[in-house]
């Protein structure tokens, strides 16, 4: 356990996270229009979505069954009843005076989601709930001295709320709760996770107090926008806790905002007053009801999800946990992967999947899914280096071309005539030329300085253009320098 | 608990609807009355009684996820008492 | 005034199609009918034009042999359906200028019959009355006077402007909406027959909504048989109400039989209510005598929970309405006062734009949802709610239809009942508990009160089965004889 060194002793910090998932459709919940991000503002909207007088809510089919998939994939139950409520409130960007969401009767209930944290460690967080609701609209309040725009494109988005039980303790679980949530969801198509764009949100519910002592009061962080600033916030938000304790002070119930340019958070003004949200269920909508045949059908259509999906890359291709941790956090890369080391040697495939590949990724800022270099391409490549065409040194080179100029390996290695020279003759050849160049070198290793053998070997591979097969290079050179 | 000033009060901020402070023992009175007259309910035994949110037996639609709906900007502000660049304003918010 | 505007829309169908009258001679009649009548105040915005425009397209479709059912029908349309690009304001100052950029469903299917608009009708401020006083747009005035009495009355509410319209011959028929009794009532009031079909049998999309669990549109007529002709033009399945029943519609003209040899009908004992005017009692006696000599047969049943059901109606409603009407906020449509803040804006606005009667509601709907007293309240009305609609599907074992009193007195005068919301809540009592269980219920004409005003029975039947009803109640219709006509046009 993570505690936090105070004035007066240690510290433990209690976290709830409720994470908003934008959810992956076309059209809204309740209405026909487009999702789409980064529209022209209220080119998304429909009467429904702007509340106008008379309209209704009819339910999409889609959203539905992305929460139930969501709902298998973190291990809940999907209830096969659920109920949408009113959730009464005033905001300029909530048009109907309420949102539509699932208070009493939730889609999902409970669930697990497995952190995997630093030095192999791993933890169970609790999941208490996920429930299907209305995004509200934008409002931008810097385009006008004294004006807050409202754009509704975003009103009327499906949205899952995925809420924690209040088990993680410390900023960096939280953290390890939003990566592996984001990447469960990313596997499942559910939701893209983009947290800039704001399809990925996190309120942070976060007390403190001495370890086994009742809760302490909770300040809530609203609508964080990244994993670094939530782990930011939470930890500015203990500290602040803390010390209004340790200097007599109560910690106040309230909703704070953070402040990702000055790392701290503040009380946001516009939820001082006291919220009665008035739930009640929506006249308008009738209770979802799921056929059970349909939710077994989603359950066997499910993608095999990380963790699984770890186990068996440690177990069939004798990957370490780390390597598999790497290469499961995207689907992508899995796949990617799996393609690449198909009937060839798995480290090997998974050692040039994180190596090489990702090396050049980065540097490019390129993501997987553009890499230029196909899985198959690779797996070529590593064919050559498996039946000795080329070396493993060689074949880095090769990749790098590979990389840049999207040619194969085998037209690259023909032509700049890169294939490794196997015939012994030819490397005892270049063997017998160095050691005749260097008389005194020789006697220096023969006298006992075995650390010029790395020389030599570099000296014939030089004289072979970098071609000569490394094994019979060795051997030839040790037989020689010895002899 | 009986409805008094303060009630009233809470219950329009609520609801977003200015009262003047005048207005607020008559509306509290008349609330009073209505309340204590739908209070008759308790009358009636409905332990084990399922609520009724609709009447309608049936379960609700689902519809296909297609946009067929929204791409009317100009619809939808028509009507704004006041709209910019094609947002809806209101007097600033203060987060 | 013109005898075209004394036609039914059965007998003016007939019309048409003989070629007796062109659609556009009838509209006009009742054009001229509506610009001689404004003193009523029954419509908030005229549309003339329009409806000519409707009549003249309508002698063509008559012309190639191509007439649809409401041909060339000129209608008053209630100022809660949304009309596309004609202004809809739900009687309320707060939607000022709203012009809705959609047409509403039940409006739309009437339209695709041929029907033709004459205007926007007044109403109760956001359907929220049984007087119709509560229009921001002022109060509708019954064309009926009591005997001897020249003092205006109401016409009832909420759907009041729909119901003058058509007791003054303005319009053949209107389209209402009812809740809690807002078309049976003033239907009783005005010597109309009024229908409120089963919840879920009209589509709700696109009318201003009050309370939407209990929310139904239906049609005002001078007769059944153009009850039946509107509703199966206004009935069925609507994909964009999640709400809306997905059962094909009957020909209910055809279901006008005539006959009810047989027919069970219920009359519960627990609607003599304290106070009810004898000849309220007397006129409900002559109702089951009549039903018995065309065949059918009475059987007493209990509805139990009868007396319960406006306390619960008065929970239900106003909650559902205070969440319903939050959307009036000044930023989208409708009226905005201006304030330095936006929490300064929706006060003021909501506060100027909503009447006293719509404000009271909103406040007795917030504070039954509000935190500490849900439970207490709504939780327990939506309780009682279902022990309500379980008595009427018990009744309805027994019985094949129930007949009551429409409202438990005659139209009142303008003024009277104004300083207590509960008694003007009563006019409601015989209604609301149809509302509740979501059944058909109708309103007839049958009989006069001794000042001379009219009387309604209420025939109501199972979810559905809104056959039987009109059945019952052409019936009933019959053996009535409802002749009498409002003194104006005498």
């Amino acid at each position: 356990m993570s505690l936090i060194e105070g004035k007066t002793g240690n510290w433990e910090v209690v976290i709830g996270l409720e994470v908003h998932a934008q959810v992956v459709s076309q059209s809204k919940l309740f209405s026909g229009a487009a999702t789409g991000f980064g529209a022209e503002p209220n080119t998304q909207v429909s009467p429904v979505d702007a509340a106008f007088p008379g309209m209704l809510p009819v339910i999409n089919r889609f959203c539905v069954e992305q929460a139930v998939k969501t709902g298998i994939g973190i291990e809940g139950k999907v209830n096969p009843i659920s109920v949408f409520d009113r959730k009464n409130y005033f905001y300029a960007d909530l048009p109907a005076g309420y949102q539509i969401s699932q208070f009493t009767r939730p889609i999902v209930s409970g669930g697990s989601i497995a952190l995997d944290l630093p030095e192999g460690r791993s933890r169970t967080i609790g999941v208490t709930r996920l429930h299907l609701e209305q995004d509200a609209g934008k409002s931008l309040h810097d385009q006008h001295p004294n004006l807050t725009y409202v754009d509704l494109n975003r009103a009327g988005t499906a949205l899952m709320e995925i809420v924690s039980e209040p088990e993680l303790r410390s900023a960096e679980e939280a953290g390890a709760y939003l990566r592996k949530l984001r990447m469960i969801l990313r596997y499942l198509g559910t939701c893209d996770g983009n947290m800039e764009e704001g399809s990925l949100r996190c309120d942070a519910n976060v007390s403190v107090r001495k370890p086994g002592a009742p809760l302490g009061t909770r300040c809530e962080i609203k609508n964080v926008n990244s994993i670094r600033f939530a782990m930011l916030a939470i930890d500015y938000e203990a500290r602040r806790q803390i010390e209004m304790i340790e200097e007599g002070g109560i910690v106040k119930q309230e909703t704070r905002l953070f402040d990702s340019a000055r790392g701290v958070t503040r009380p946001m003004r516009s939820k001082e007053q006291a919220h009665d949200y008035r739930y009640f269920p929506d006249p308008d909508l009738l209770p979802l009801v799921l056929d059970p045949a349909e939710i077994e059908r989603l359950r066997a259509a499910m993608p095999e999800l990380p963790d699984r999906k770890k186990e068996r890359f440690i177990q069939d291709y004798k990957l370490t946990s780390y390597d598999a941790g790497v290469l499961v956090s995207e689907r992508l890369t899995a796949d990617f992967f799996e393609r690449v080391a198909k009937g060839r040697d798995a480290r090997a495939a998974a050692n040039w999947v994180t190596g090489e590949l990702f090396g050049l990724l980065n540097r490019a800022g390129k993501g997987i899914e553009q890499s230029p270099v196909s899985a198959d391409a690779i797996g070529a490549l590593l064919d050559l280096i498996a039946d000795n065409t080329v070396s493993g040194r060689t074949a880095k080179d090769v990749f790098a071309e590979m990389f840049e100029t999207g040619k194969d390996a085998a037209a690259i290695v023909e032509a700049k005539g890169l294939r490794q020279v196997t015939d012994s003759g030819a490397i005892e050849a270049a063997v017998d030329r160095v050691i005749a160049e260097q008389p005194e070198k020789v006697a220096e290793f023969r006298a006992g300085k075995d650390k010029l053998l790395g020389y030599f070997v570099g000296q014939v591979m030089k004289a072979t253009g970098g071609k000569a097969n490394p094994g019979t290079l060795n051997e030839l050179l040790k037989k020689k320098l010895s002899g | 608990m009986s409805i008094d000033k303060a009630t009233v009060a809470h219950i329009a901020a609520l609801a977003r609807i200015r009262v003047p402070e005048a207005d607020l023992e008559r509306l509290a009175g008349e609330l009073r009355k209505i309340v204590a007259w739908i209070e008759q309910l308790d009358e009636i035994d409905t332990s084990g009684v399922e609520p009724m949110a609709s009447v309608v037996e049936m379960t609700t639609p689902q519809r296909p996820d297609e946009v067929n709906d929204g791409d009317c900007r100009d619809k939808v502000l028509a009507n704004a008492p006041a709209a910019s660049h094609g947002f809806f304003t209101v007097p600033k918010v203060v987060e | 005034m013109s005898e075209l505007c004394d036609l039914t829309i059965a007998q003016a169908r007939d019309g048409l199609r003989t070629r007796r009258f062109s659609a556009r001679e009838l509209t006009a009649a009742h054009v001229k009918a509506m610009e001689a009548a404004r003193g009523l105040n029954a419509f908030i915005t005229e549309t003339p034009e329009r409806a000519l425009a409707d009549a003249a397209r309508a002698d063509v479709r008559i012309a190639a042999g191509d007439a649809r059912a409401l041909e060339g029908i000129p209608l008053a349309i209630k100022d809660l359906f949304c009309t596309e690009g004609v202004p809809t304001t739900a009687a309320s100052h707060i939607l000022d200028g709203f012009k809705p950029p959609y047409e509403s469903t039940v409006t739309a299917k009437l339209w695709a019959q041929g029907a033709g608009m004459l205007g926007k009708a007044n109403l109760d401020e956001f359907a929220m009355g049984s007087s119709n006083m509560t229009s921001y747009y002022g109060a509708v005035r019954s064309p009926w006077r009591r005997r001897g009495d020249d003092r205006p009355l109401v016409p009832g509410g909420s759907s009041g402007g729909s119901a003058a319209a058509v007791a003054a011959r303005i319009a053949m028929a209107a389209l209402g909406t009812d809740t809690g009794g807002s078309i049976r009532q003033p239907a009783s009031f005005t010597g109309l027959v009024g229908m409120k079909p089963t919840y879920g049998r009209c589509s709700r999309w696109g009318i201003v909504a009050f309370a939407s669990s209990l929310d139904q549109a239906g049609s005002l007529t001078r007769t059944v048989r153009d009850s039946a002709i509107m509703l199966r033009a206004m009935s069925g399945h609507d994909p964009k109400d999640s709400t809306s029943a997905t059962l094909p519609v009957p020909d209910y003209e055809a279901a006008l039989t005539g006959n009810i040899r047989g027919l069970r009908f219920g009359v519960p004992k627990e609607y003599r209510v304290e106070g009810m005017p004898a000849e309220i009692e007397k006129l409900w006696q002559t109702g089951i005598e009549w039903l018995r000599a065309a065949g059918a047969e009475p059987v007493d049943i209990n509805l139990k929970l009868t007396k319960y059901a406006l306390p619960t109606y008065y929970i239900i409603a106003p909650a559902e309405a205070s969440s319903n009407l939050a959307r009036y906020d000044g930023v989208r449509f409708g009226l905005r006062v201006e304030g330095k803040s936006i929490e300064e804006m929706y006060e003021a606005t909501r506060a100027v734009g909503f009447g006293d009667e719509v404000k009271r509601r909103i406040l007795v709907g917030t504070y039954v949802l509000s935190a500490g007293y849900y439970d207490a309240y709504y939780l327990k009305a939506q309780r009682v709610r279902a022990l309500i609609a379980a008595d009427f599907k018990r009744a309805f074992e027994k019985v094949d239809v129930i007949l009551t009193p429409t409202a438990p007195s005659a139209a009142f005068a303008i003024g009277e009942k104004m300083d207590d919301p509960l008694a003007m809540y009563l006019n409601d009592v015989f209604t609301v508990p149809i509302s509740l269980a979501g059944l058909p219920g109708i309103s007839v004409p049958a009989g006069l009160s001794a000042e001379g005003l009219p009387l309604g029975l209420q025939v109501i039947g199972r979810a559905f089965d809104e056959e039987t009803v009109l059945r019952a109640a052409e019936s009933l219709e019959r053996a009535a004889n409802f002749t009498a006509r409002p003194p104006a046009l005498t």
